[in-house]
């Protein structure tokens, strides 16, 4: 083959390959949509949430408690995971000596290298007796929340870190040079100087929360269950397809699909929202 | 400004604050960090020794090892990678060589989005798409080939940026010698991005071992040898979810399985982000 020819294959290769690539999201989607078909047209979105209870072989879909099981949840653990993510950052930039914030940061990356079913595990033999001891049965919201921080921790704590290193160091300088203390650089300069960013962090953790499966399936009791407490079992969306999708038929298998549906559209809205804030420039 | 000198009134108990809270949440992280690996390896460790890592499981996993478990992991990810390396080289080079245009900001966009998509929801595509539509039913060929499209972003972006890393004048110093554009990539930027190619692999193998969700549907529960890859076969993390959930008593057994899988996943991760520290210039966790 002469070598234009060749070039020219090899390009069409790459091509091929890269639209291919893109093309996955597509069939994702496209599968996702084809599959929850039946239950969208036969039932109508409305009836997940106007229905009163979920009990698909009785002909009740509705969603609302586990809807509300995986906002709380995601809620919960955004609201401890956001500060301690920050002030895992600001540990590492403004308090640490340089190897202790390098040994830090190695343990931050261990954690979120650590699978989703090592903190379940974990969670259902440590965590889940030590909540029952204090109010039974352990398994709960409380349990789902304290795994799902120690998971998405690490995505706040890292976005948080890169962030606080890309101030310009003369911001920083010159609010010591006023004569600001540690803590005054720290909250009133850098900390809001970096702010969209920490919103970007925030919201990529959030979407991980929304979609974990494993770790909260096996500490929140798996009860369909509007909470009215912390130690109360929740069944989350994602905890839901885990648990029917074997041997869920017909219409169910399809409203389960519909949950998929739901939980493509949330995570992918609130990963574009982050991609927006940490495309435009800190600071400002 | 001159509102911010003057509130710095109560500085020292304010600022003793923050530095408390500070520190104690750093605590508080590293604490938990340490308590969870420490907690896996001192109730798993006991449980491993060669005739663990050899030995089929009995009796529902209770007893025995994971030797069949193991060989099921290393199928569905040989198939996992075997499917998303050449597909995400070839994406890679696209995007760094000619990705300015239109196509190159529709893939990477697709790339994003694909990023954040649920493992569960994959796990939902797969068992559509692989298992039924493509016929493969419950098997390591399904899981592996539902895992490729789960760890192909994490693939493209790695190699990417070793391949956009690389100085230019590679190009031009290839192009000048009479490389045409097949020979400058293959023979000139594929060999020095190299080991940016193999950290995406290590980092995309580690996204792959930890995942659990994507292959209760496609893989499958069967723990006995797989025959084939049409077999279904029980990888290690989904070993361990069904040891502690479904079969009273395998708590110490699933102990044993994390912290093979724990251990694996370290040297993994180990490795990959020192690569990608090393030769890309900037950590990529695999999260």
């Amino acid at each position: 083959m002469s070598r234009p020819l060749a070039d020219k294959w090899f390009r069409w290769g790459l091509l091929a390959s890269a639209a291919l690539s893109g093309a996955v999201v597509v069939l994702v989607v496209l599968f996702l949509l084809v599959a929850s078909w039946p239950a969208l047209a036969d039932l109508g979105p409305g009836r997940y949430l106007t229905d009163t209870r979920w009990y698909p072989s009785g002909g009740l879909w509705g969603m609302s408690a586990m809807i509300v099981g995986t906002l709380l949840s995601t809620l919960g653990a955004v609201l401890l995971a956001a500060p301690l993510g920050i002030l895992s950052a600001v540990f590492c930039h403004y308090y640490a000596p340089a190897r202790m914030a390098t040994l830090y940061r190695r343990l931050v990356e261990l954690l979120a290298g650590i699978p989703s079913v090592v903190y379940g595990l974990w969670g259902l033999v440590v965590l889940v007796p030590i909540i029952a001891r204090w109010h039974p049965p352990g398994t709960s919201l409380l349990a789902a929340i304290l795994v799902l921080t120690l998971m998405i921790l690490p995505t706040v704590a890292l976005v948080a870190d890169s962030a606080l290193g890309q101030l310009p160091g003369s911001q920083v300088a010159g609010a010591y040079a006023l004569g600001l203390s540690r803590a005054g650089v720290i909250w009133r300069i850098a900390v809001p100087a970096a702010r969209r960013a920490l919103a970007t962090g925030t919201l990529l953790a959030t979407a991980r929360a929304i979609g974990e499966t494993m770790a909260v399936l096996m500490v929140c009791g798996g009860v369909v269950n509007l909470p009215t407490s912390l130690f109360e079992p929740i069944r989350t969306l994602t905890a839901n397809i885990a648990l029917e999708m074997s041997y869920a038929e017909g219409l169910h298998r399809s409203s389960l699909f519909v949950t998929g549906l739901v939980l493509v559209l949330a995570v992918v809205t609130l990963v574009t929202v982050a991609d927006r804030l940490g495309e435009e420039p800190t600071g400002g | 400004m001159a509102n911010l000198l003057a509130a710095q009134g109560g500085r020292p108990l304010r600022d003793g604050l923050a530095d408390l809270a500070t520190w104690l949440g750093v605590t508080l992280v590293a604490g938990s960090a340490l308590w969870v690996v420490a907690d896996v390896i001192w109730h798993g460790v006991g449980a491993v020794n060669w005739g663990f890592v050899t030995t089929a499981p009995q009796d529902a996993g209770r007893a025995g090892g994971i030797s069949t478990i193991l060989v099921a992991t290393f199928l569905v990810l040989l198939v996992c990678m075997t499917a998303a390396l050449p597909l995400g080289l070839g994406a890679a080079m696209y995007l760094s060589e000619y990705g300015r245009g239109p196509m190159g900001r529709w893939v990477r966009r697709s790339l994003d989005v694909l990023a954040g998509v649920p493992s569960i929801v994959f796990g939902l595509f797969g068992a559509v798409f692989f298992v039924q539509v493509l016929g493969l039913g419950f098997s390591i060929l399904a899981g592996g080939l539902t895992l490729a499209c789960m760890v192909l972003p994490i693939l493209i972006r790695t190699t990417e940026m070793a391949f956009s890393g690389l100085p230019q004048e590679y190009r031009a110093g290839a192009a000048a010698l009479g490389f045409g554009p097949s020979g400058i990539l293959l023979r000139v930027l594929l060999p020095a991005a190299a080991p940016g190619l193999v950290a995406g692999l290590i980092l995309g193998v580690g996204r792959a071992l930890a995942e659990t969700a994507v292959l209760i549907f496609t893989s499958g529960y069967v723990d006995r040898m797989p025959d084939s890859l049409l077999d279904s076969g029980r990888v290690l993390s989904l070993h361990i979810f069904d040891l502690s959930m479904n079969v009273p008593g395998g708590d110490h057994n699933a102990y044993g399985a994390a912290v093979v899988l724990l251990l694996i996943l370290l040297v993994i991760n180990g490795i990959g982000g020192w690569l990608s520290r090393r030769w890309i210039g900037r950590g990529i966790v695999a999260s």
